[in-house]
């Protein structure tokens, strides 16, 4: 079912938990809300699901509006954080629970229970108790629940984050291949933008209840709209740095190397003399040929699985780099990295909001193009 | 982190526990003792503490007399008539105000006032609502076009005053605990339980009754072994009699009769273990029938 949300606000006392938030969520599509917590997610998940009411805006299911309809009648399948299992019931009598609800013929209930039960893997637990199972197993449970009364929404807050780190991987391919097994409308809350960055089809990134960033995955990795989007994704975080206005290019660091910058297509922004760039450490590469953008010394060195981390000093700033651990690299050694004219973010001091250089802007509306077909 | 327990450590147990134990030992388990003792008492001269003969005539003399039976009879009578609707009806108002009521702060301070106020006061206001031509309930009654009620004077009417005074006394107490037991249930249930569509009745009965059944046990067992032993309502409302025509009269009446009133310590002793097996036979009951449907975490 196609859910839209139309400019949703959500006030407590003081705070604005959610702030005029417009988006669609498409049929069978799986969207992530992410941000750091306390930025109003399970709030956004409480809107959708009715157990909160907006203070203003419009919730649509479909097309009926559903704003004012209450939690029970709205039909929605949810997984919250702390599972919320029933601690009396036993795990058949937890998933029979909706059907329950509904009316459904016992027999026919079981049945269903029991089907759902197996999609989720968790047939053979079906006597014991809630308190009886491992993180994992309840978190099926959870899931089974959800879903055994055939929603239309899937709504899961943060199922992830009280599992370790292993089970968290396995279980998130989980979730996506019953999602998608399913083919169901799934709303995934999380805080991890790993997490969120797999197994999405589109990521809503926000903060302070404004969505920061609304697209798919790679695409907000690669072309992250402001610099909050682009500092909280990515593993190490994205190198952010200064440069400032000389006469013949953009000093890096209080260095005596320059950048070219490229002119901006918003040329509204009419102090440039100070800009924010940010590099993946990831799209650095060690070069010999001449063709370096940042020169510096290294100050340290750590493999981290098959990669190679470094910190290089140039001016008064470091950055971290990935490199590829063929490179005999010492701490200590003058090192030249390049990076590629498109792996540049250049960011508004000011505002924070990205700068699309000019040269570039045909490029991004093909690339653009070519991700919503992918 | 538990110590395995040596000897010293035992022993220093006990000594830390010795005070308390000193206490109770001689104002509760030797009283208790000697009672159960007395009542095998057939022939006892008390100004000497000489007894001059053991035996079971106590308990047939008991079963023999017509008031001890009216006594067992009358706290039977006084325990399904008072326990049952205190406690729903306990239950029903600590659910209400635990929905956020307004004025909620108001609430608690009435209804902890039977609470906290001496049963002696409740009664002498209570025995003026009962009051057959000035009360405040004959004169709610009139409203309907019910005719005065002797209430506290009637045989047929002063159970039933009895147990409209006690279920009111006990409200307070009751509707503490089934808070304390609510507030201690997680809201995700219930948010859960929305989410899959069960109305605010099916919240109440799959959510709320199993999760407070622990609460709702331990308030029925409180309640049952208070009702088995009521006394002091009795003589405050009834002004030192046990109703009119013994109609009030309860075991723990009986026992003060015979005790303070007849001198017959036996007899009294006698009828204090009876109340005693009484109540022990209805807790073990309760524990065995508890041990099944109550969910524990
Ligand atoms: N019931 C509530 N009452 C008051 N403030 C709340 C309530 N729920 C959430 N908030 C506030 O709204 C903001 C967003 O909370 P939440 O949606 O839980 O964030 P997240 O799930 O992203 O961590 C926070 O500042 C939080 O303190
Ligand atoms: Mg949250």
């Amino acid at each position: 079912m196609k859910i839209r949300l139309d400019q949703l606000t959500m006030k407590f006392d003081e705070t604005t938990a959610v702030n005029n938030l417009s988006t669609t969520i498409n049929d069978g599509e799986l969207v992530s809300l992410l941000g750091p917590s306390g930025c109003g997610k399970s709030t956004t998940l409480m809107l959708l699901s009715g157990l909160y009411k907006p203070t203003s805006g419009q919730i649509y299911f479909g097309n009926q509006d559903v704003t004012k309809w209450d939690a029970e009648k709205r039909g929605i399948g949810m997984v919250f954080q702390n599972y919320a299992l029933y601690p009396h019931l036993s795990v058949l009598k937890n998933i029979m629970f909706p059907l329950k609800m509904q009316k459904v013929p016992k027999k026919e209930a079981m049945e269903r229970a029991k089907e759902m039960a197996d999609l989720v893997q968790i047939g053979h637990l079906l006597d014991r108790k809630p308190g009886q199972l491992s993180g994992g197993q309840q978190q099926r449970v959870a899931i089974a629940r959800a879903l055994v009364k055939k929603p239309n929404v899937l709504l899961l807050d943060e199922p992830l984050s009280n599992l370790d780190a292993r089970l968290r991987l396995e279980m998130r391919e989980e979730i996506r291949r019953i999602q998608q097994e399913v083919g169901i409308t799934a709303v995934f809350v999380t805080h991890d933008q790993e997490e969120a960055l797999s197994i999405s089809d589109r990521v809503m990134l926000m903060k302070d209840g404004i969505i920061q960033q609304d697209s798919m995955p790679q695409w907000m990795y690669k072309h992250p709209e402001n610099e909050f989007v682009a500092s909280f994704l990515g593993n190490p975080p994205i190198n952010l740095l200064t440069i400032v206005k000389k006469a013949n290019g953009y000093q890096i660091g209080n260095s005596d190397q320059l950048l070219n910058v490229p002119a901006f297509t918003l040329p509204k922004e009419d102090n440039l003399d100070v800009i924010h760039i940010g590099v993946r450490p990831e799209d650095f590469f060690v070069t010999t040929n001449g063709n370096q953008t940042f020169t510096g010394k290294i100050i340290h060195i750590e493999t981290i699985g098959r990669d190679t981390l470094i910190r290089m000093e140039i001016g008064d700033t470091t950055i971290r780099a990935l490199v590829d651990p063929q490179h005999d690299l010492q701490v200590g050694d003058t090192c030249r990295l390049g990076v590629s004219d498109t792996n540049i973010h250049y960011f508004n001091v000011e505002s924070g909001q990205r700068l699309h250089p000019v040269e570039r802007s045909m490029e991004n509306a093909r690339e653009t193009n070519m991700e919503e077909h992918a | 982190m538990l110590e395995k327990p040596t000897w010293k450590s035992t022993l220093r147990g006990f000594l830390y526990l010795s005070p308390a134990l000193l206490i109770l030992i001689t104002f509760n388990i030797y009283p208790i003792i000697r009672s159960f003792l007395m009542s095998f008492y057939t022939d006892y001269d008390y100004f000497n503490d000489v007894v001059h003969a053991f035996g079971l005539d106590n308990f047939i003399t008991i079963f023999q007399d017509p008031s001890f039976l009216t006594a067992l009879k009358n706290t039977g009578v006084f325990v399904i008539g008072v326990v049952p609707i205190s406690i729903a009806l306990s239950l029903g108002i600590a659910v209400l105000l635990n929905n956020k009521l307004k004025l909620a702060g108001f609430f608690r301070t009435i209804y902890f006032l039977p609470f906290v106020t001496s049963v002696v006061a409740v009664a002498i206001v209570w025995s003026w609502i009962f009051h057959s031509d000035y009360g405040l309930f004959n004169y709610l009654l009139s409203w309907f076009g019910i005719d005065p009620i002797a209430w506290l004077n009637d045989p047929k009417y002063a159970m039933p005053s009895l147990i409209i005074l006690s279920i009111w006394k006990g409200l307070g107490f009751n509707i503490i605990i089934f808070l304390a037991g609510l507030q201690s249930i997680g809201k995700q249930y219930y948010l859960a339980a929305k989410v899959d569509g069960a109305s605010a009745w099916s919240r109440f009965t799959n959510i709320t009754l199993p999760l407070l059944s622990p609460t709702i046990f331990f308030v029925s067992i409180i309640s049952i072994i208070n009702g088995f032993k009521v006394f002091d309502e009795v003589f405050a409302l009834f002004n030192g009699r046990p109703g009119p025509a013994n109609s009030a009269l309860t075991v723990v009446y009986y026992i003060y009769q015979k005790f303070y009133e007849e001198w017959q310590f036996g007899l009294a002793s006698t009828a204090a273990f009876v109340l005693f097996i009484i109540i022990f036979i209805f807790t073990i009951i309760q524990l065995i029938i508890g041990r099944r449907f109550v969910h524990y975490n």
